[in-house]
This record gives C-alpha cells, sequence and structure tokens, in this order.
C-alpha cells in the first residue's frame, strides 16, 4: 500500500512532469512563476530528468520554444500564471492551430491592475477560445494525476491539441498537501513514449505553420474545432483508463451532495472543496442541496453537465472572473448559452466570489444558499462580498 | 496541405502543415486583381524590366521576345505599368 506524502503541491506537480519523462521544459523562470519549473531545473541539473531546460527571456519565449520542440517530436511542457499566459497569448493559437501536444500547467492568478499575485481564474477566461484541451484540478491528488494523463490526451492521435491543467494559484500551489505517488513502472505503461503524427525532419520535408488564405483559413479552423469537439470522448476514456489502472476515476463533470437536489452550487477548480463542506453541512440538516463540478472546461461536455443538473429548480454557479459589461462570469454565460435550447431551465443566480485571492469560505457558501432560499440574490449576478457604502 | 491546396477540411494535412513542397504554385492568386496589365507592343522596346519588378515574378519572355504577364498568378498590382520607361503597359479592368 503506497503511503500519501505531504509535499507542496507545485513540487508534486512537478514530479508528475519529471515521472511523465518530458524532453524539453521551456520557461520564464521569475515571477509570476510557481516552484513547478524551479524543481525540474533541479532534476535536469542533477541528472535525475534527461531533458532539455531552456530558461527563456519571456513567456511569449517559452510558448514560441514549445511550439518548435513539439514540431520536431518532442514531449513538450511548460509552466506560467495570470500576466505570464497573458503574455504567451499569441502563441498559445499557433499551437493548437499546428496542432501540437503540449502541456501546460496555468496555476490561475489575478490579472494586474491592480497588481495581484493572488488567485482567481480571470487569466485563464481571458483564453477560452485558444483551442487547447482545458482542465480544473480541485486538489493536490487531482492536480498530479491530471498533468500525466494531460499527456496521453493530448498525445492522442485523434486529440493531438495542446492540453492546459489548470491549478488555483497559492491555493493549490503553494499549499502542501498530501499526494500518492505512483510508480515510474505504472506511469511508463500507462503512458507509452511520444509518437508524433508529423515531425520536422529533412528526409521528408514539411512547412509547418504556413500562411492559410482565405480559400484555406476555414478549412483549418474547422480541422482544429472538429479536433477540441473530438477529444471529449478520449478525455473520458483516458479518466476511466486512470481510474483502472490507479482507482482514483475522474469524470468530465462531478456531482456530490443531495442526488436530485432542487438547488445545486456549480464550482471550478480548488473552490469545489469548500463548498463541498457547506453541501454536506447543509445536507445534514436537512435541505435538498448539491454540487456539480465542472472538471473539463474545454470542450465543454454539454451532455453530462446538462445529466448532473437535471431536474434542479436553481442552479448558483460560482464564477471566480469577471466578465466586464455583460451582467455574468464566463461560466454562468456559458451555462445560461447551454440551457437556452433546453425545454426545463432551472433558475440560474451568479456569485463572483474570489477575486485576486480573497477568501470564500464554508460559511459564505452557506449564506449564498440562505440568500438564495429567500430569494436574496440577485436574480443575475452578485459580485460578493465586495465592500460598499450604498 | 494535400496536392491540391483547396480541398475539404478532412483531407488538410494535419495543423495545415504543407508536404509537397512549392504546393503554393497551385493557387490561383489571378483571381484577387481588378485590373490586368496589357502591352502596347507598338511602343515595347522588349527591355524587360517590368519582369524584374514583379513583385510575383509572373512575367517572363516569350518566343517573340515580348514579356506579357501570366495572369493565373497576376494579382493587378500595376507596378509593371509604373516601371515600363516607354509607357507601352496599360492597366485595364479584368
Ligand atoms: S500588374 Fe503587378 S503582378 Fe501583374 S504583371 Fe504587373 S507587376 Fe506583375
Ligand atoms: S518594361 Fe515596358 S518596354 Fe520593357 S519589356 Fe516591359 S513592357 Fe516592354
Amino acid at each position: 500500500m503506497t503511503k500519501a506524502i505531504g509535499l507542496e503541491v507545485s513540487l508534486a506537480i512537478a514530479e508528475a512532469v519529471k515521472q511523465a519523462n518530458v524532453d524539453i521544459v521551456a520557461a520564464y523562470p521569475i515571477t509570476p512563476q510557481t516552484h513547478i519549473v524551479e524543481e525540474l531545473s533541479v532534476y535536469v541539473a542533477n541528472g535525475e530528468l534527461d531533458a532539455e531546460y531552456v530558461p527563456v527571456e519571456s513567456e511569449h519565449t517559452a510558448m514560441s520554444a514549445c511550439v518548435g520542440s513539439s514540431a520536431a517530436g518532442a514531449r513538450t511542457y511548460t509552466a506560467t500564471a495570470a500576466q505570464g499566459l497573458a503574455l504567451m497569448h499569441e502563441i498559445l493559437y499557433i499551437a493548437s492551430g499546428m496542432r501540437l501536444p503540449i502541456v501546460m500547467t496555468v496555476a490561475n492568478r489575478a490579472l494586474s491592475a491592480p497588481i495581484s499575485i493572488w488567485n482567481d481564474h480571470g487569466d485563464i477566461m481571458s483564453e477560452r477560445d485558444i483551442g487547447w484541451v482545458q482542465i480544473f484540478a480541485e486538489n493536490g491528488q487531482e492536480a498530479y494525476d491530471l498533468t500525466i494523463a494531460a499527456f496521453k490526451i493530448a498525445e492522442d492521435h485523434r486529440v493531438l491539441l495542446p492540453v492546459c491543467v489548470n491549478v488555483d494559484g497559492f491555493i493549490l500551489t503553494h499549499m502542501i498537501e498530501p499526494v500518492l505517488f505512483i510508480d515510474q513502472k505504472k506511469i511508463d505503461a500507462f503512458l507509452p513514449p511520444f509518437k508524433p503524427a508529423m515531425t520536422l525532419n529533412p528526409d521528408k520535408p514539411v512547412t509547418m505553420g504556413p500562411v492559410g488564405v482565405p480559400e484555406v483559413y476555414m478549412e483549418s479552423r474547422k480541422q482544429c474545432e472538429e479536433a477540441i469537439m473530438g477529444s471529449r470522448q478520449v478525455v473520458a476514456e483516458v479518466f476511466s483508463q486512470w481510474g483502472q489502472s490507479f482507482g482514483r476515476d475522474y469524470k468530465l463533470i462531478e456531482t456530490n451532495g443531495q442526488p436530485r437536489a432542487k438547488v445545486l452550487f456549480v464550482t471550478m477548480g480548488s473552490q469545489g472543496e469548500t463548498t463541498m463542506t457547506a453541501v454536506q453541512d447543509l445536507s445534514e440538516s436537512g435541505e435538498s442541496v448539491g454540487q456539480v463540478r465542472i472538471r473539463l472546461w474545454r470542450p465543454f461536455p454539454r451532455e453530462e453537465f446538462l445529466e448532473a443538473i437535471a431536474g434542479a429548480e436553481e442552479l448558483i454557479v460560482i464564477d471566480r472572473a469577471l466578465s466586464p459589461g455583460v451582467y455574468n462570469g464566463p461560466v454562468a454565460q456559458e451555462i445560461k448559452a447551454l440551457l437556452y435550447e433546453q425545454p426545463q431551465k432551472p433558475k440560474i443566480h451568479n456569485v463572483i466570489a474570489g477575486l485576486g485571492g480573497r477568501d470564500v469560505t464554508v460559511k459564505d457558501f452557506k449564506k449564498m444558499y440562505e440568500m438564495s432560499r429567500k430569494n436574496e440574490l440577485d436574480p443575475n449576478y452578485t459580485i460578493w462580498g465586495v465592500r460598499s457604502d450604498a | 496541405m494535400s496536392d491540391l491546396a483547396i480541398c475539404a477540411w478532412q483531407k488538410l494535412e494535419l495543423g495545415t502543415a504543407i508536404t509537397s513542397p512549392g504546393n503554393a504554385a497551385e493557387l490561383r492568386t489571378g483571381d484577387w486583381k481588378t485590373l490586368r496589365p496589357e502591352t502596347d507592343r507598338e511602343k515595347c522596346i522588349k527591355c524587360g524590366l517590368c519582369s524584374v519588378y514583379c513583385p510575383e515574378f509572373c512575367i517572363s519572355e516569350n518566343e517573340e521576345g515580348y514579356y506579357p504577364a501570366d495572369l493565373f498568378y497576376c494579382k493587378g498590382c500595376g507596378i509593371c505599368a509604373n516601371e515600363c520607361p516607354k509607357q507601352a503597359i496599360s492597366m485595364i479592368m479584368d
């Protein structure tokens, strides 16, 4: 029986990347970076990981180096956060457009101004349309597991798209959590060496990333759209293989609390664990309440989500990002758009909470529930806990 | 891109890569133009300057020594007409 080891989650992720046996790590090592790439540089320097470590001069270059190395057929990894992710923006589209299975950890943090290094989902919500598979981890174990699984998803020849694993900055990345590490042999059996579908090879010349004239560009975009839509099935398959191999089952959409509850919280990321405690307490005192956790954000698993909320009368959708000027946070927008076509629609309250590292506690979730029962939550959206003179 | 650059999305190479070098030659850029060059053979002195200046490299010498544009590629920019020392080229509606 393996024993759980208490470790900072960033270091657990670095261990996962090492065990995935990557060939290249390209990263910008300064703020807003986490300990993930620092630890990987130590592994490479100590000869524990046989990889090239490329310490570049910016995140824009980090992602550019990743594009080049993945195109050359190397298993490629990087990590970033907040402004760093924003600086990569341009190249993120190139990675998916060129169908390169890069894996990246995003330690979700708030975007400036004002300067913030704390957690929210503003960084990744600005990157919703980059064409990457986007997964959210809830705790340290998930961060470790999903990082390894991400390589298998990305490199599946039915997918061949970059995958980003989101972990809440500080709340997860800098927290010491118990993590069960998997034996290297078992990981090697689960994740065979990367077999690129196309590489830069002088014997068989190809041009990658050429001009797409108007006669070609739309077909090219359609190809990427089909690939990401099709990846949903592969993500589900890889998650279930993970369950069979290592005993921890992951679903695209997770549920807990009272089955077929009247009121459901919808969460994404580490906040889900706090909500879970609130849901448990409320359930124990007889309330009909449950929770839906979105693990796969892109592609959005519509069917699984609809199945998870079937019969609910009310959803309290928590957003950890603001989408200025459109009334709802990004997750609520998504869900409202999806429900428009459905004959049965639950009432939706959108609560925007925990921006820039503001704590959201069990008490807060209970209060949200109470207010929703008394019809005191804004029917549209509420920015939770914001101090006001009004 | 597959041998034919213009194809269904299913036939595009992964990531729209080009696997047959030089296949841009199959792309008709000639249909971008509004005006096309026409040479007045009375005025032309066969100096070939137009072919040097053409950014599409689509002007080449024919057997009679004149320099006609290949209209499959000519984008109608008018540079040849502008550079011709004898004003032998006029741009006319395509
Ligand atoms: S119009 Fe422009 S493209 Fe056409 S032949 Fe003249 S220089 Fe070349
Ligand atoms: S530049 Fe003018 S004169 Fe010279 S070859 Fe061309 S058309 Fe003739």
